[in-house]
Protein backbone atom coordinates (compact mmCIF):
# COMPACT_ATOMS: atom_id res chain seq x y z
CA UNK A 1 0.00 0.00 0.00
CA UNK A 2 3.05 2.23 -0.26
CA UNK A 3 2.42 3.17 -3.87
CA UNK A 4 -0.11 5.90 -3.48
CA UNK A 5 1.35 8.30 -6.02
CA UNK A 6 -1.32 9.56 -8.37
CA UNK A 7 0.61 8.25 -11.38
CA UNK A 8 0.54 4.66 -10.09
CA UNK A 9 -3.23 4.51 -9.87
CA UNK A 10 -5.22 3.32 -12.90
CA UNK A 11 -6.92 6.17 -14.64
CA UNK A 12 -10.69 6.20 -14.76
CA UNK A 13 -10.60 6.40 -18.55
CA UNK A 14 -8.48 3.20 -18.74
CA UNK A 15 -11.09 1.28 -16.85
CA UNK A 16 -13.94 2.46 -19.04
CA UNK A 17 -12.29 2.43 -22.46
CA UNK A 18 -13.13 -1.20 -23.30
CA UNK A 19 -16.81 -0.42 -23.43
CA UNK A 20 -16.83 1.89 -26.44
CA UNK A 21 -20.20 0.53 -27.59
CA UNK A 22 -21.81 2.18 -24.63
CA UNK A 23 -20.65 5.60 -25.79
CA UNK A 24 -22.12 5.00 -29.25
CA UNK A 25 -25.43 3.93 -27.81
CA UNK A 26 -25.52 6.97 -25.58
CA UNK A 27 -24.81 9.23 -28.55
CA UNK A 28 -27.48 7.57 -30.67
CA UNK A 29 -30.11 7.94 -27.97
CA UNK A 30 -29.09 11.54 -27.46
CA UNK A 31 -29.48 12.20 -31.19
CA UNK A 32 -32.97 10.65 -31.22
CA UNK A 33 -34.03 12.71 -28.23
CA UNK A 34 -32.63 15.86 -29.78
CA UNK A 35 -34.45 15.07 -33.02
CA UNK A 36 -37.75 14.65 -31.19
CA UNK A 37 -37.26 17.93 -29.37
CA UNK A 38 -36.22 19.65 -32.60
CA UNK A 39 -39.43 18.68 -34.40
CA UNK A 40 -41.64 20.67 -32.07
CA UNK A 41 -39.26 23.61 -31.96
CA UNK A 42 -38.93 23.66 -35.75
CA UNK A 43 -42.70 23.45 -36.20
CA UNK A 44 -43.13 26.46 -33.96
CA UNK A 45 -40.44 28.35 -35.82
CA UNK A 46 -42.07 27.42 -39.14
CA UNK A 47 -45.44 28.75 -37.99
CA UNK A 48 -43.87 31.97 -36.77
CA UNK A 49 -42.00 32.34 -40.07
CA UNK A 50 -45.16 31.93 -42.16
CA UNK A 51 -47.14 34.30 -39.94
CA UNK A 52 -44.43 36.95 -39.99
CA UNK A 53 -43.65 36.76 -43.71
CA UNK A 54 -47.31 36.91 -44.80
CA UNK A 55 -48.01 39.65 -42.28
CA UNK A 56 -45.04 41.53 -43.67
CA UNK A 57 -46.68 41.64 -47.12
CA UNK A 58 -49.93 42.68 -45.42
CA UNK A 59 -48.26 45.60 -43.71
CA UNK A 60 -46.83 46.72 -47.07
CA UNK A 61 -50.42 47.60 -47.98
CA UNK A 62 -51.88 48.61 -44.64
CA UNK A 63 -50.10 50.86 -42.19
CA UNK A 64 -49.62 49.56 -38.65
CA UNK A 65 -51.19 52.75 -37.29
CA UNK A 66 -54.41 52.10 -39.23
CA UNK A 67 -54.31 48.47 -38.23
CA UNK A 68 -54.21 49.38 -34.53
CA UNK A 69 -56.43 52.47 -34.48
CA UNK A 70 -59.13 52.01 -37.14
CA UNK A 71 -62.53 51.28 -35.62
CA UNK A 72 -63.88 49.21 -38.51
CA UNK A 73 -62.96 45.78 -39.76
CA UNK A 74 -64.21 45.26 -43.32
CA UNK A 75 -61.29 43.61 -45.13
CA UNK A 76 -63.45 42.01 -47.81
CA UNK A 77 -65.51 45.07 -48.74
CA UNK A 78 -64.71 47.55 -51.49
CA UNK A 79 -64.19 50.19 -48.84
CA UNK A 80 -61.77 48.05 -46.87
CA UNK A 81 -60.92 48.88 -43.28
CA UNK A 82 -58.43 46.94 -41.20
CA UNK A 83 -59.01 47.91 -37.56
CA UNK A 84 -57.86 44.89 -35.57
CA UNK A 85 -59.21 46.43 -32.35
CA UNK A 86 -62.66 45.36 -33.56
CA UNK A 87 -61.60 41.71 -33.33
CA UNK A 88 -59.43 42.20 -30.23
CA UNK A 89 -62.40 43.65 -28.36
CA UNK A 90 -64.48 40.55 -29.15
CA UNK A 91 -61.64 38.27 -28.08
CA UNK A 92 -61.01 40.15 -24.83
CA UNK A 93 -64.67 40.44 -23.85
CA UNK A 94 -65.44 36.76 -24.47
CA UNK A 95 -62.22 35.70 -22.72
CA UNK A 96 -63.02 38.04 -19.84
CA UNK A 97 -66.45 36.49 -19.37
CA UNK A 98 -64.97 33.00 -19.56
CA UNK A 99 -62.21 33.71 -17.04
CA UNK A 100 -64.51 35.53 -14.65
CA UNK A 101 -66.33 32.23 -14.41
CA UNK A 102 -63.47 29.75 -14.80
CA UNK A 103 -60.86 31.20 -12.44
CA UNK A 104 -63.00 31.44 -9.28
CA UNK A 105 -64.83 28.20 -10.02
CA UNK A 106 -61.67 26.29 -10.94
CA UNK A 107 -59.88 27.52 -7.85
CA UNK A 108 -62.77 26.65 -5.55
CA UNK A 109 -63.03 23.16 -7.04
CA UNK A 110 -59.28 22.72 -6.62
CA UNK A 111 -59.42 23.83 -2.98
CA UNK A 112 -62.26 21.43 -2.34
CA UNK A 113 -60.58 18.48 -4.04
CA UNK A 114 -57.18 19.05 -2.51
CA UNK A 115 -58.11 20.07 1.02
CA UNK A 116 -61.61 18.85 1.82
CA UNK A 117 -62.65 15.91 -0.37
CA UNK A 118 -61.90 12.49 0.98
CA UNK A 119 -59.67 10.37 -1.27
CA UNK A 120 -62.60 8.37 -2.66
CA UNK A 121 -64.46 11.46 -3.83
CA UNK A 122 -61.26 12.85 -5.31
CA UNK A 123 -60.52 9.66 -7.24
CA UNK A 124 -64.01 9.81 -8.71
CA UNK A 125 -64.32 13.54 -9.33
CA UNK A 126 -61.01 14.17 -11.03
CA UNK A 127 -61.45 11.87 -14.03
CA UNK A 128 -65.02 13.14 -14.52
CA UNK A 129 -63.75 16.69 -14.41
CA UNK A 130 -61.05 15.89 -16.92
CA UNK A 131 -63.63 14.23 -19.17
CA UNK A 132 -65.32 17.62 -19.39
CA UNK A 133 -62.07 18.96 -20.84
CA UNK A 134 -62.17 16.26 -23.50
CA UNK A 135 -65.53 17.25 -25.02
CA UNK A 136 -65.00 18.65 -28.55
CA UNK A 137 -65.41 22.42 -28.56
CA UNK A 138 -67.91 22.28 -31.43
CA UNK A 139 -70.24 20.44 -29.04
CA UNK A 140 -69.77 23.19 -26.49
CA UNK A 141 -70.49 25.70 -29.25
CA UNK A 142 -73.89 24.25 -30.07
CA UNK A 143 -74.60 23.77 -26.38
CA UNK A 144 -74.06 27.52 -25.98
CA UNK A 145 -76.22 28.38 -28.96
CA UNK A 146 -79.10 25.97 -28.38
CA UNK A 147 -79.23 25.58 -24.60
CA UNK A 148 -77.40 28.37 -22.78
CA UNK A 149 -78.55 31.26 -24.96
CA UNK A 150 -82.29 30.43 -24.60
CA UNK A 151 -81.86 30.05 -20.83
CA UNK A 152 -80.07 33.39 -20.62
CA UNK A 153 -82.74 34.98 -22.80
CA UNK A 154 -85.31 33.91 -20.23
CA UNK A 155 -83.57 36.14 -17.67
CA UNK A 156 -82.31 38.78 -20.11
CA UNK A 157 -85.01 39.16 -22.77
CA UNK A 158 -82.94 41.70 -24.69
CA UNK A 159 -80.13 39.21 -25.30
CA UNK A 160 -79.70 38.53 -29.03
CA UNK A 161 -79.46 35.01 -30.45
CA UNK A 162 -75.71 35.33 -30.79
CA UNK A 163 -73.79 36.91 -27.93
CA UNK A 164 -70.33 37.07 -26.39
CA UNK A 165 -71.94 36.44 -23.00
CA UNK A 166 -73.35 33.04 -23.79
CA UNK A 167 -70.26 31.94 -25.71
CA UNK A 168 -68.03 33.26 -22.92
CA UNK A 169 -69.94 31.41 -20.20
CA UNK A 170 -69.72 28.09 -22.01
CA UNK A 171 -66.07 28.72 -22.79
CA UNK A 172 -65.58 29.29 -19.04
CA UNK A 173 -67.21 25.94 -18.29
CA UNK A 174 -64.87 24.35 -20.80
CA UNK A 175 -61.81 25.90 -19.12
CA UNK A 176 -62.81 25.05 -15.53
CA UNK A 177 -61.37 21.51 -15.66
CA UNK A 178 -57.98 22.73 -16.84
CA UNK A 179 -57.71 25.27 -14.07
CA UNK A 180 -59.15 22.95 -11.43
CA UNK A 181 -56.91 20.05 -12.33
CA UNK A 182 -53.66 22.02 -12.54
CA UNK A 183 -54.44 24.07 -9.43
CA UNK A 184 -55.25 20.92 -7.51
CA UNK A 185 -51.90 19.43 -8.50
CA UNK A 186 -50.15 22.61 -7.34
CA UNK A 187 -51.94 22.61 -4.00
CA UNK A 188 -51.35 18.95 -3.35
CA UNK A 189 -47.65 19.53 -3.97
CA UNK A 190 -47.56 21.81 -0.92
CA UNK A 191 -45.82 19.71 1.72
CA UNK A 192 -47.92 18.29 4.54
CA UNK A 193 -45.50 19.83 7.05
CA UNK A 194 -46.74 23.26 5.99
CA UNK A 195 -50.35 22.30 6.70
CA UNK A 196 -49.40 20.67 9.99
CA UNK A 197 -47.74 23.92 11.01
CA UNK A 198 -50.95 25.77 10.30
CA UNK A 199 -53.18 23.24 12.06
CA UNK A 200 -50.85 23.23 15.06
CA UNK A 201 -51.52 26.97 15.38
CA UNK A 202 -55.21 26.20 15.81
CA UNK A 203 -56.41 27.08 12.33
CA UNK A 204 -59.42 25.46 10.72
CA UNK A 205 -59.29 23.61 7.41
CA UNK A 206 -60.67 26.56 5.49
CA UNK A 207 -58.31 29.05 7.13
CA UNK A 208 -55.37 26.77 6.39
CA UNK A 209 -56.44 26.34 2.77
CA UNK A 210 -56.87 30.07 2.14
CA UNK A 211 -54.03 31.50 4.20
CA UNK A 212 -51.33 28.87 3.87
CA UNK A 213 -51.93 26.37 1.06
CA UNK A 214 -53.08 28.85 -1.60
CA UNK A 215 -50.19 31.29 -1.02
CA UNK A 216 -47.75 28.36 -1.01
CA UNK A 217 -49.10 27.09 -4.33
CA UNK A 218 -49.49 30.54 -5.90
CA UNK A 219 -47.02 30.02 -8.73
CA UNK A 220 -48.78 26.81 -9.78
CA UNK A 221 -52.12 28.56 -9.58
CA UNK A 222 -50.79 31.42 -11.71
CA UNK A 223 -49.56 28.89 -14.27
CA UNK A 224 -53.01 27.31 -14.45
CA UNK A 225 -54.64 30.72 -14.88
CA UNK A 226 -52.24 31.56 -17.69
CA UNK A 227 -53.10 28.31 -19.41
CA UNK A 228 -56.77 29.18 -18.97
CA UNK A 229 -56.21 32.60 -20.53
CA UNK A 230 -54.40 31.04 -23.48
CA UNK A 231 -57.23 28.57 -23.98
CA UNK A 232 -59.82 31.36 -23.86
CA UNK A 233 -57.97 33.67 -26.22
CA UNK A 234 -57.32 30.88 -28.71
CA UNK A 235 -60.76 29.22 -28.51
CA UNK A 236 -62.46 29.19 -31.89
CA UNK A 237 -65.46 26.95 -32.45
CA UNK A 238 -67.59 28.03 -29.49
CA UNK A 239 -67.26 31.64 -30.59
CA UNK A 240 -67.75 30.92 -34.27
CA UNK A 241 -71.00 29.08 -33.47
CA UNK A 242 -72.48 31.06 -30.59
CA UNK A 243 -71.08 34.59 -30.69
CA UNK A 244 -72.04 35.55 -34.22
CA UNK A 245 -69.42 36.53 -36.75
CA UNK A 246 -70.12 40.15 -37.50
CA UNK A 247 -67.17 42.41 -36.67
CA UNK A 248 -68.37 44.72 -33.93
CA UNK A 249 -66.21 47.02 -31.83
CA UNK A 250 -67.89 46.58 -28.46
CA UNK A 251 -67.05 46.04 -24.82
CA UNK A 252 -70.58 44.89 -24.07
CA UNK A 253 -70.87 41.10 -23.63
CA UNK A 254 -74.59 41.30 -24.42
CA UNK A 255 -73.81 41.94 -28.09
CA UNK A 256 -72.73 39.59 -30.84
CA UNK A 257 -69.21 40.09 -32.15
CA UNK A 258 -66.47 38.38 -34.12
CA UNK A 259 -63.22 37.47 -32.41
CA UNK A 260 -59.80 37.06 -33.98
CA UNK A 261 -60.24 33.32 -34.17
CA UNK A 262 -63.79 33.29 -35.47
CA UNK A 263 -62.78 35.77 -38.17
CA UNK A 264 -59.98 33.45 -39.26
CA UNK A 265 -62.40 30.53 -39.49
CA UNK A 266 -64.89 32.56 -41.44
CA UNK A 267 -62.37 33.80 -43.97
CA UNK A 268 -60.55 30.51 -44.27
CA UNK A 269 -63.81 28.79 -45.22
CA UNK A 270 -64.36 31.06 -48.20
CA UNK A 271 -62.11 30.87 -51.24
CA UNK A 272 -59.75 33.77 -51.26
CA UNK A 273 -57.07 34.00 -53.92
CA UNK A 274 -53.61 33.28 -52.55
CA UNK A 275 -51.67 36.51 -52.07
CA UNK A 276 -54.72 38.77 -51.99
CA UNK A 277 -55.06 41.29 -49.20
CA UNK A 278 -57.99 39.34 -47.76
CA UNK A 279 -55.85 36.23 -47.62
CA UNK A 280 -53.08 38.13 -45.88
CA UNK A 281 -55.40 39.48 -43.20
CA UNK A 282 -55.68 35.93 -41.86
CA UNK A 283 -51.99 35.96 -41.10
CA UNK A 284 -51.98 39.45 -39.65
CA UNK A 285 -54.85 38.42 -37.37
CA UNK A 286 -53.04 35.18 -36.50
CA UNK A 287 -49.88 37.07 -35.64
CA UNK A 288 -51.87 39.38 -33.39
CA UNK A 289 -53.31 36.36 -31.62
CA UNK A 290 -49.85 34.88 -31.20
CA UNK A 291 -48.63 38.15 -29.71
CA UNK A 292 -51.47 38.23 -27.19
CA UNK A 293 -50.84 34.64 -26.08
CA UNK A 294 -47.11 35.31 -25.95
CA UNK A 295 -47.71 38.35 -23.78
CA UNK A 296 -49.68 36.30 -21.28
CA UNK A 297 -47.10 33.54 -21.31
CA UNK A 298 -44.33 36.01 -20.55
CA UNK A 299 -46.46 37.48 -17.79
CA UNK A 300 -46.97 33.98 -16.44
CA UNK A 301 -43.24 33.21 -16.50
CA UNK A 302 -42.54 36.45 -14.72
CA UNK A 303 -45.16 35.73 -12.06
CA UNK A 304 -43.82 32.26 -11.60
CA UNK A 305 -40.27 33.51 -11.14
CA UNK A 306 -41.42 36.19 -8.72
CA UNK A 307 -43.49 33.94 -6.48
CA UNK A 308 -41.47 30.76 -6.74
CA UNK A 309 -42.10 28.48 -3.79
CA UNK A 310 -39.13 27.94 -1.64
CA UNK A 311 -40.08 24.99 0.43
CA UNK B 1 -37.37 7.46 42.17
CA UNK B 2 -37.12 9.99 44.96
CA UNK B 3 -38.41 13.40 44.09
CA UNK B 4 -38.83 15.55 47.18
CA UNK B 5 -39.59 18.90 45.58
CA UNK B 6 -42.23 17.60 43.16
CA UNK B 7 -43.42 20.59 41.06
CA UNK B 8 -47.00 21.15 39.95
CA UNK B 9 -48.40 18.96 37.20
CA UNK B 10 -49.10 20.51 33.80
CA UNK B 11 -50.27 17.36 32.11
CA UNK B 12 -50.43 13.66 32.75
CA UNK B 13 -50.78 10.70 30.41
CA UNK B 14 -52.94 7.98 31.92
CA UNK B 15 -53.00 4.56 30.35
CA UNK B 16 -52.48 6.08 26.91
CA UNK B 17 -52.69 3.71 23.97
CA UNK B 18 -52.45 4.80 20.38
CA UNK B 19 -53.17 2.91 17.17
CA UNK B 20 -52.31 3.69 13.55
CA UNK B 21 -55.23 1.70 12.11
CA UNK B 22 -54.41 -1.81 13.40
CA UNK B 23 -50.87 -1.16 14.53
CA UNK B 24 -50.45 -0.21 18.16
CA UNK B 25 -47.82 2.51 18.45
CA UNK B 26 -48.15 3.45 22.13
CA UNK B 27 -48.69 0.95 24.92
CA UNK B 28 -50.31 2.14 28.14
CA UNK B 29 -48.15 5.16 28.75
CA UNK B 30 -48.33 6.76 32.17
CA UNK B 31 -46.27 9.85 32.62
CA UNK B 32 -46.41 13.24 34.32
CA UNK B 33 -45.40 16.50 32.63
CA UNK B 34 -44.35 19.04 35.25
CA UNK B 35 -45.23 22.70 35.03
CA UNK B 36 -42.51 25.07 33.72
CA UNK B 37 -40.02 22.24 33.34
CA UNK B 38 -38.37 20.75 30.28
CA UNK B 39 -39.17 17.08 29.75
CA UNK B 40 -37.16 15.20 27.13
CA UNK B 41 -38.35 12.09 25.31
CA UNK B 42 -35.52 9.84 24.14
CA UNK B 43 -35.41 6.45 22.50
CA UNK B 44 -34.43 4.75 19.25
CA UNK B 45 -36.18 5.55 15.97
CA UNK B 46 -39.69 4.18 15.77
CA UNK B 47 -40.08 3.90 19.53
CA UNK B 48 -43.17 6.11 19.48
CA UNK B 49 -41.79 9.27 21.02
CA UNK B 50 -42.99 11.52 18.18
CA UNK B 51 -46.33 9.68 18.16
CA UNK B 52 -46.64 10.39 21.85
CA UNK B 53 -45.70 14.05 21.41
CA UNK B 54 -48.21 14.54 18.60
CA UNK B 55 -51.00 13.10 20.76
CA UNK B 56 -50.85 16.18 22.98
CA UNK B 57 -52.09 18.57 20.28
CA UNK B 58 -54.24 15.96 18.53
CA UNK B 59 -52.18 16.06 15.32
CA UNK B 60 -53.23 12.45 14.71
CA UNK B 61 -56.78 13.68 14.16
CA UNK B 62 -55.66 15.04 10.79
CA UNK B 63 -55.26 11.56 9.33
CA UNK B 64 -57.97 8.93 9.04
CA UNK B 65 -57.75 5.62 10.87
CA UNK B 66 -55.88 6.85 13.94
CA UNK B 67 -57.28 5.98 17.35
CA UNK B 68 -56.52 7.02 20.92
CA UNK B 69 -57.35 5.16 24.11
CA UNK B 70 -56.82 6.46 27.61
CA UNK B 71 -56.37 10.04 28.68
CA UNK B 72 -54.04 12.96 28.66
CA UNK B 73 -55.14 15.19 31.51
CA UNK B 74 -54.27 18.85 31.14
CA UNK B 75 -54.06 21.10 34.20
CA UNK B 76 -55.07 23.33 35.92
CA UNK B 77 -58.52 22.66 34.44
CA UNK B 78 -58.13 18.86 34.37
CA UNK B 79 -59.37 18.56 30.77
CA UNK B 80 -58.88 15.27 28.98
CA UNK B 81 -57.17 16.44 25.78
CA UNK B 82 -58.14 13.25 23.97
CA UNK B 83 -61.82 13.32 24.81
CA UNK B 84 -64.02 13.30 21.70
CA UNK B 85 -65.96 16.17 23.28
CA UNK B 86 -62.87 18.37 23.26
CA UNK B 87 -62.37 20.32 20.04
CA UNK B 88 -58.85 19.68 18.68
CA UNK B 89 -58.69 23.30 17.53
CA UNK B 90 -59.28 24.38 21.11
CA UNK B 91 -56.44 22.09 22.21
CA UNK B 92 -54.05 23.43 19.58
CA UNK B 93 -54.78 26.98 20.66
CA UNK B 94 -53.39 26.13 24.10
CA UNK B 95 -50.49 23.96 23.00
CA UNK B 96 -47.83 25.20 20.58
CA UNK B 97 -45.63 23.01 18.41
CA UNK B 98 -42.25 23.32 16.71
CA UNK B 99 -41.49 20.77 14.03
CA UNK B 100 -38.43 18.83 12.97
CA UNK B 101 -37.97 20.74 9.76
CA UNK B 102 -38.56 24.48 9.98
CA UNK B 103 -41.89 25.14 8.25
CA UNK B 104 -42.40 28.89 7.99
CA UNK B 105 -45.46 29.90 5.95
CA UNK B 106 -44.94 31.56 2.57
CA UNK B 107 -45.61 34.95 4.12
CA UNK B 108 -43.59 37.80 5.55
CA UNK B 109 -41.69 37.41 8.82
CA UNK B 110 -44.25 39.62 10.53
CA UNK B 111 -47.24 37.70 9.17
CA UNK B 112 -45.72 34.38 10.20
CA UNK B 113 -45.54 35.46 13.82
CA UNK B 114 -48.90 37.21 13.66
CA UNK B 115 -50.52 34.09 12.17
CA UNK B 116 -51.76 32.54 15.41
CA UNK B 117 -53.06 35.89 16.60
CA UNK B 118 -54.97 36.41 13.37
CA UNK B 119 -56.42 32.89 13.64
CA UNK B 120 -57.74 33.98 17.02
CA UNK B 121 -59.35 37.02 15.38
CA UNK B 122 -56.85 39.64 16.54
CA UNK B 123 -56.56 42.39 13.92
CA UNK B 124 -55.63 45.42 15.97
CA UNK B 125 -52.42 46.78 14.44
CA UNK B 126 -50.99 48.02 17.74
CA UNK B 127 -51.64 44.73 19.55
CA UNK B 128 -50.19 42.70 16.68
CA UNK B 129 -47.06 44.87 16.56
CA UNK B 130 -46.53 44.49 20.30
CA UNK B 131 -47.10 40.77 20.43
CA UNK B 132 -45.01 40.05 17.34
CA UNK B 133 -42.10 42.04 18.78
CA UNK B 134 -42.47 40.33 22.14
CA UNK B 135 -42.55 36.88 20.54
CA UNK B 136 -39.55 37.57 18.30
CA UNK B 137 -37.61 38.80 21.33
CA UNK B 138 -38.68 35.71 23.24
CA UNK B 139 -37.31 33.55 20.45
CA UNK B 140 -34.02 35.50 20.40
CA UNK B 141 -34.37 36.52 16.77
CA UNK B 142 -35.65 40.10 17.12
CA UNK B 143 -32.26 41.77 16.59
CA UNK B 144 -31.67 39.83 13.38
CA UNK B 145 -35.02 40.56 11.77
CA UNK B 146 -36.33 43.80 13.27
CA UNK B 147 -35.29 45.78 10.18
CA UNK B 148 -36.82 43.38 7.70
CA UNK B 149 -40.11 42.25 9.14
CA UNK B 150 -41.69 42.58 5.70
CA UNK B 151 -39.22 40.17 4.04
CA UNK B 152 -40.47 36.73 3.09
CA UNK B 153 -39.81 34.22 5.87
CA UNK B 154 -38.61 31.37 3.61
CA UNK B 155 -35.59 33.54 2.70
CA UNK B 156 -34.19 33.26 6.23
CA UNK B 157 -31.47 30.73 7.07
CA UNK B 158 -32.51 27.36 8.50
CA UNK B 159 -31.59 28.29 12.08
CA UNK B 160 -33.41 31.61 11.80
CA UNK B 161 -36.44 29.88 10.31
CA UNK B 162 -36.59 27.52 13.25
CA UNK B 163 -36.38 30.38 15.75
CA UNK B 164 -39.08 32.14 13.73
CA UNK B 165 -41.25 29.03 14.08
CA UNK B 166 -40.63 29.16 17.84
CA UNK B 167 -41.63 32.84 17.84
CA UNK B 168 -44.76 31.90 15.86
CA UNK B 169 -45.66 29.33 18.52
CA UNK B 170 -44.83 31.73 21.38
CA UNK B 171 -46.89 34.63 20.04
CA UNK B 172 -50.13 33.15 21.33
CA UNK B 173 -48.78 32.42 24.83
CA UNK B 174 -49.18 28.64 24.78
CA UNK B 175 -49.26 26.76 28.07
CA UNK B 176 -47.26 23.86 26.68
CA UNK B 177 -44.72 23.85 23.86
CA UNK B 178 -44.02 20.66 21.95
CA UNK B 179 -40.67 20.33 20.19
CA UNK B 180 -40.31 17.48 17.70
CA UNK B 181 -36.56 17.09 17.16
CA UNK B 182 -36.25 20.82 16.58
CA UNK B 183 -32.53 20.82 15.84
CA UNK B 184 -32.09 17.73 13.69
CA UNK B 185 -32.01 19.85 10.50
CA UNK B 186 -29.69 22.50 11.92
CA UNK B 187 -25.94 23.03 12.19
CA UNK B 188 -24.21 22.98 15.61
CA UNK B 189 -24.26 26.76 16.06
CA UNK B 190 -27.97 27.07 15.28
CA UNK B 191 -28.54 24.03 17.52
CA UNK B 192 -26.73 25.78 20.36
CA UNK B 193 -28.92 28.85 19.93
CA UNK B 194 -32.11 26.76 20.07
CA UNK B 195 -30.94 24.87 23.15
CA UNK B 196 -30.15 28.10 24.93
CA UNK B 197 -33.59 29.34 23.97
CA UNK B 198 -35.29 26.25 25.37
CA UNK B 199 -33.46 26.84 28.62
CA UNK B 200 -34.64 30.44 28.67
CA UNK B 201 -38.23 29.59 27.72
CA UNK B 202 -38.93 27.22 30.59
CA UNK B 203 -39.35 30.21 32.85
CA UNK B 204 -42.52 31.00 30.94
CA UNK B 205 -43.82 27.76 29.50
CA UNK B 206 -43.81 24.00 30.00
CA UNK B 207 -41.76 22.20 27.37
CA UNK B 208 -41.86 18.67 26.00
CA UNK B 209 -39.04 17.87 23.60
CA UNK B 210 -38.32 14.83 21.47
CA UNK B 211 -34.68 14.41 20.65
CA UNK B 212 -32.38 11.86 19.08
CA UNK B 213 -29.43 13.53 20.65
CA UNK B 214 -28.77 12.33 24.17
CA UNK B 215 -26.32 15.10 24.95
CA UNK B 216 -29.07 17.50 24.04
CA UNK B 217 -31.53 15.79 26.36
CA UNK B 218 -28.94 15.91 29.14
CA UNK B 219 -28.18 19.58 28.48
CA UNK B 220 -31.66 21.04 28.22
CA UNK B 221 -34.07 18.88 30.20
CA UNK B 222 -35.09 18.60 33.84
CA UNK B 223 -36.88 15.29 33.35
CA UNK B 224 -36.25 12.55 30.84
CA UNK B 225 -38.35 9.66 29.64
CA UNK B 226 -36.86 6.71 27.81
CA UNK B 227 -39.23 5.00 25.38
CA UNK B 228 -38.77 1.73 23.56
CA UNK B 229 -41.16 -0.08 21.19
CA UNK B 230 -44.11 2.07 22.20
CA UNK B 231 -43.57 1.63 25.91
CA UNK B 232 -42.40 4.05 28.54
CA UNK B 233 -39.44 2.21 30.02
CA UNK B 234 -38.27 4.77 32.51
CA UNK B 235 -39.09 8.28 33.59
CA UNK B 236 -37.18 10.38 36.08
CA UNK B 237 -35.07 13.40 36.73
CA UNK B 238 -32.57 13.84 33.94
CA UNK B 239 -29.58 13.53 36.27
CA UNK B 240 -30.84 10.28 37.66
CA UNK B 241 -31.66 8.83 34.21
CA UNK B 242 -28.26 9.65 32.82
CA UNK B 243 -26.14 8.88 35.89
CA UNK B 244 -27.94 6.01 37.49
CA UNK B 245 -30.76 4.57 35.38
CA UNK B 246 -32.86 1.92 37.10
CA UNK B 247 -33.64 -0.09 34.02
CA UNK B 248 -31.03 -2.09 32.18
CA UNK B 249 -32.54 -1.14 28.79
CA UNK B 250 -32.24 2.56 29.59
CA UNK B 251 -28.63 2.07 30.58
CA UNK B 252 -27.86 0.18 27.38
CA UNK B 253 -29.37 2.92 25.26
CA UNK B 254 -27.68 5.75 27.08
CA UNK B 255 -24.28 4.11 27.03
CA UNK B 256 -24.69 3.41 23.32
CA UNK B 257 -24.93 -0.36 23.46
CA UNK B 258 -28.25 -0.28 21.69
CA UNK B 259 -30.32 1.93 19.44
Amino acid sequence: MSANNASDLPKVSDRLAYNAMRNWKEKLIEAILLGAAAISVLTTLGIVYVLVSESYSFFQNVSIIDFLTDTQWTPLFDDAHFGIMVLISGTLVSSGVALLLAIPMGTIIAIYLSEFANPKVREMAKPILELLGGIPTIVFGYFALLVVTPILQFFLPSLPGFSLLSAGIVMGVMIVPYIASLSEDAMRAVPMSMREGAYAMGSTKLYTAIHVVVPAAISGLAASYILGISRAVGETMILAVAAGMQPNLTWNPMEPAATITSFIVQVALGDLPHGSIGYQTIFAAGLTLLMITLLFNILGQWLRAKYRENY
Amino acid sequence: MQIHDTPALKAEARNLNFYYSEKQALKSINMPIYDKKVTALIGPSGCGKSTYLRSFNRMHDLYPGNRYEGEIRFFPDNTNLLSPDVDPIEVRMRIGMVFQKPNPFPKTIFENVAYGLRVRGENNKRTLDDKVEHALKGAAIWDEVKDRLQDMAPNLSGGQQQRLCIARALATDPELLLFDEPTSALDPIATGAIEELVHELKKRVTILIVTHNMQQAARVSDYTAYMYLGEMIEFGKTDQIFIKPNDKRTEDYITGRMG
